[in-house]
């Protein structure tokens, strides 16, 4: 048989100059958690979180209210911030680790609960960077003509791998989502994105365990008739997240500093032209010293939204943003650095200028 | 032999910036968590700014043995030969 080489040209698909993030949205689950509250499943108080942190209150999502629920909410707002229809979308990505179905995504049914169908949707597993991923890949999905409007949604409903009785993470940690759209422009709004990773640090933020210790439990308990393994809270049967600390801390302010500064250089910009910083919410205290490393000048607003809403993984940077501009409305148009890290390790930053 | 009360001296001022302790307090037997009420993430930033000054490695895995100031300079004095 002989291979057929065509010479047939190759059609592909026609660049686009610039682009830019054109509107935001948000959803906060109505649950509010004090530190009253978290203090019933750790010996803990109120002031020594607040001191530890810096969070007062976390939200957390009900029982029936899912992740998709979540993205669809934070989804809508920022299309109608847009001023874009649903059907305009080319793709539709979601950053989540939360979502409980290893396949379909909830990007798919995202996009069809929105009426974005048949637009490219999937999700991205990039943990506390998933949202900087994600704007990144909307980026150059826009940039490169395959798409002229990408929506790209963080959302997590942590509340579902936490052990709250566990003291190095869960307490920290609340739901929600946010979202931002991304389109063309005239004039640039998304500068390159720094992204990367760390596998040898794999397990300083992880999962206690994989589903595949619970499915074996539950194995050996229909074959022997003998369910006490799964009956015993020691045995921990259900997945949920950890973290090292002090090892996450040293990684997320004095690493992740660099990464900012090589966001900031490849942005071309420099520290004072930037209207604001908005660091992944994961303590802070990690937000304060990541600034305090940055040496930002005194204008430059920084995202505070743990304390309100804890640290909400991919969903933590879009909701820094969507408040930071609902309480200073004036800072649409500036220049924003943000920056996502966490599990992986891994890292995403861009400068963007803000809707 | 690197100068132990140097050591010391420059750790104390770390220590001080990071806690608002007095330099005088914190001394050799001093625990970091007991004494100086110093938690783990006040204990790491005092690590990275310690192996700025004395141009000396911690590694995450060595920081939970410091218990005490002595033990931290203990282990500078060494990494620094």
């Amino acid at each position: 048989m002989t291979a057929v080489h065509s010479a047939a040209p190759l059609t592909q698909t026609v660049p686009t100059e610039a682009t830019t993030v054109i509107g935001l949205g948000a959803h906060r689950p109505d649950v509010v958690v004090d530190n009253e509250q978290i203090c019933q499943w750790i010996d803990s108080s109120d002031e020594w979180i607040r001191k530890r942190t810096g969070i007062v209150t976390r939200h957390r999502a009900p029982a029936d209210v899912s992740v998709v629920d979540m993205a669809l909410g934070a989804s809508q707002e920022a299309l109608s911030d847009a001023g874009i229809e649903p059907a305009q979308l080319g793709g539709v990505i979601v950053s989540t680790v939360t979502h409980p179905y290893q396949t379909p995504s909830a990007a798919s049914d995202l996009a069809h609960r929105l009426g974005a169908t048949p637009a490219a949707a999937y999700d991205i597993s990039a943990a506390c960077a998933g949202y900087c991923y994600g704007i990144g890949q909307a980026d150059a999905l826009v940039r490169s003509g395959a798409a002229e409007y990408v929506l790209v949604v963080g959302v997590e409903k942590l509340s579902d791998v936490i052990d709250n009785h566990e003291r190095s993470i869960s307490f920290l940690l609340g739901d929600g989502a946010g979202a931002a759209v991304v389109g063309p422009s005239d004039t640039a709004g998304i500068s390159p994105s720094v992204l990367g990773s760390n596998g040898e640090q794999w397990s300083a933020v992880s999962m206690d365990n994989s589903l595949l210790r619970l499915r074996d439990a539950l194995f050996d308990a229909q074959t022997s008739g003998d369910a006490s393994r799964l009956l015993d809270p020691e045995e921990r049967l259900w997945p949920t997240l950890r973290q090292d600390g002090q090892t996450v801390f040293r990684w997320a302010v004095w690493e992740m500093a660099k990464v900012a500064k090589q966001t900031l250089e490849a942005s071309g910009l420099q520290p004072e032209d930037l209207t604001a910083f908005v660091p992944h919410q994961a303590n802070m205290r990690i937000i304060d010293e990541l600034a305090k490393q940055l040496k930002l000048p005194e204008h430059v607003l920084i995202g505070r939204d743990i304390a309100d809403a804890g640290n909400t993984s991919a969903a933590s940077i879009p909701l820094a943003l969507h408040r930071l501009r609902s309480e200073n409305p004036e800072i649409s148009g500036g220049y924003a650095l943000q920056i996502g890290f966490g599990a992986g390790l891994v890292y995403g930053a861009q400068v963007i200028r803000i809707p | 032999m690197a100068d132990k009360n140097a050591i010391l001296a420059g750790l104390a001022e770390i220590v001080e910036e990071e806690t608002g302790l007095e330099t005088e307090e914190v001394k050799l037997e001093k625990s970091f968590t007991e004494d100086l009420d110093i938690d783990s993430i006040s204990m790491m930033t005092i690590v990275v700014n310690a192996e700025e000054k004395f141009d000396v490695k911690i590694p995450d895995e060595e920081v939970k043995n410091l218990a005490t100031v002595g033990d931290a300079v203990n282990y500078i004095a060494n990494a620094q030969g």
